[in-house]
């Protein structure tokens, strides 16, 4: 029995009329790649939110390296890292400017910050461009920056919601070899989020899948096909969570549109 | 140990609104357009009246109402950045780090409030060129006191009302019914003396009358509440306003 680095139990989020999160239990071990893949609208992000203390659960239970997000906010705060589905770095700031106040909002003493910061941004290819303003990067450039961002200070456990949506195959093939290879190297839990279930399907040791806020079936990926009797990852997916295509409730899809009409 | 923490998280998120300012260099300039336009019109168009009504020199009147002014519309400018910050992204990473969100408030507050500060200070230096003289200098420190204490309320008034909105629509509302009639009922164009009674009462519920009262006071005029009352007023203002700001700010879900 390997040790659980996430443990949730009947975790339930509601919204007004709207139940997002439907009493979810699942275990993340320690050390290794777990995707939770579901439709839009499934209920992903908002999980995500719950467990990074972004949203306030309705009920249930969830422990991150051993700490209650909702009490022992700061000390769960501190385990993970997370990459979020949209951009969140500061534009103004430059490439190295936006890791350093990561690093100093997580205590990050002044020479391992700035021998980590060096150490990551060399290893997504970055370094050169350590001095250059984020408003000027790529969209896979930015994500990059922020996927070594989210490795900064060490967490026992990285958070990376769809984190190859709408990059390139060479960049999303990046920061799969990327994410391997700190999670081999450093031993950092991975829990990601993807609606690209080739790539789920070859890095994660095991899947769990979301539908209308409810776990349908968790177990690595030949579990999964061989329970559903399929051939692929994705046949499996849509044996579980059927073909139809599901209204995108998310506010943040009206949001993020809103915030590009803002932008001066 | 744990405090030189809190105040490096403090003093990362000033440094951050620093430094965005002195990169934006079009910000600067832009939000200088309107105090020298105010300056100008206001005080060489109605110069000559206030003149005439006794009241003596307009400029030397209006310079500090200008200063408030600016301080203002930075202030509460920077507070509002928050929802741009959560519109961008940037927001999430400052509330999932292992800091209280007081601190990351306190910080963004406070830097906000510093570039206010440095905004009515070029606007300070500005109005000698329209012919202010400053009386005295020995107020001059406590003049800078209370550009700053403006600064700090406008700034946390911002944060919070910005913590409760979700994206700009309500921008508009909150510059008609709010910054407008707090600037407009300050006393910041006009003398209080001999104000019609609901005006005059109106004009002691803004805070920013005796922001500008004060400053007023310091620089060189009369201080119509008294200097002393100004400065408690403000500071009550302000603490208020941080706490309750801090508390809006942590109650942000995204």
């Amino acid at each position: 029995m390997s040790e659980n680095i996430i443990e949730i139990k009947n975790l339930t989020k509601k919204f007004k009329d709207f139940m997002a999160v439907d009493s979810i239990t699942f275990n993340v071990k320690k050390g290794e790649i777990f995707a939770f893949l579901g439709p839009n609208g499934a209920g992903k992000t908002t999980t995500i939110k719950m467990l990074t203390t972004l949203a306030n659960p309705t009920s249930g239970d969830i422990l991150i390296n051993g700490y209650d997000p909702t009490k022992q906010q700061k000390e769960a705060r501190a385990s993970f890292g997370i990459v979020f589905q949209d951009p969140s770095l500061d534009d103004d700031l430059t490439a190295y400017e936006n890791l350093n106040l990561h690093g100093m909002l997580y205590g990050v003493k002044i020479k391992d910050r700035r021998e980590r910061i060096k150490q990551l941004m060399s290893f997504v290819e970055l370094w050169d461009r350590k001095d250059d303003l984020v408003k000027h990067f790529s969209g896979g450039m930015k994500r990059r920056l922020e996927i070594a961002r989210g490795f900064l200070h060490h967490p026992k456990v990285l958070f990376l919601d769809e984190p190859t949506i709408g990059l390139d195959p060479q960049t999303r093939n990046h920061i799969w070899t990327y994410l391997k290879k700190m999670n081999k190297e450093e031993g950092t839990t991975v829990f990601l989020t993807t609606h690209y279930m080739e790539e789920a399907d070859k890095v994660s040791d095991r899947i769990a899948i979301i539908d209308h806020g409810k776990i349908v079936a968790q177990g690595t990926s030949e579990e999964l096909k061989a329970s559903t009797k399929t051939n692929s990852l994705e046949d499996a997916f849509l044996a579980l969570t059927g073909k139809a295509i599901r209204e995108e409730t998310v506010k943040n899809q009206a949001m993020s549109g809103r915030a590009r009409a803002w932008r001066r | 140990m744990a405090k030189i923490k809190n105040m490096i998280a403090i003093y990362t998120l000033w440094v951050r609104e620093i430094k965005k300012y002195f990169r934006s260099k079009s910000r600067i300039i832009g939000s200088l357009g309107q105090p020298i336009l105010f300056l100008v019109a206001l005080g060489f168009g109605l110069g000559p009246i206030f003149k005439a009504a006794g009241q003596g020199d307009y400029i030397q009147f209006l310079v500090p109402g200008i200063i408030s002014m600016s301080i203002l519309f930075l202030a509460i400018f920077s507070g509002i950045s928050v929802i741009w910050d959560r519109q961008f992204g940037f927001l999430k990473e400052t509330l999932v780090a292992p800091v209280p969100r007081w601190q990351i408030m306190l910080g963004r507050t406070l830097g906000g409030a510093t570039v206010a500060l440095l905004q009515g200070v070029i606007v300070f230096l500005i109005s000698f060129l329209a012919g202010f003289k400053l009386q005295s200098f020995g107020l001059l420190a406590l003049a800078f006191v209370f550009m700053f204490l403006i600064a700090l309320l406008f700034t946390a008034l911002g944060t919070g009302i910005a913590s409760i909105l979700e994206d700009m629509h309500g921008f508009q509302l909150i510059m008609n019914f709010l910054v407008m009639p707090i600037f407009f009922l300050s006393g910041a164009l006009f003398p209080l003396k001999g104000l019609p009674k609901v005006l005059e009462t109106i004009v002691r519920f803004d805070p920013l009358a005796y922001g500008v009262d004060g400053l007023r006071g310091t620089l060189g005029g009369v201080a119509q509440f008294g200097l002393f009352n100004d400065f408690a007023i403000l500071s009550i203002i302000v603490v208020i306003l941080i706490s309750l700001g801090s508390y809006l700010f942590s109650k942000i879900q995204v």
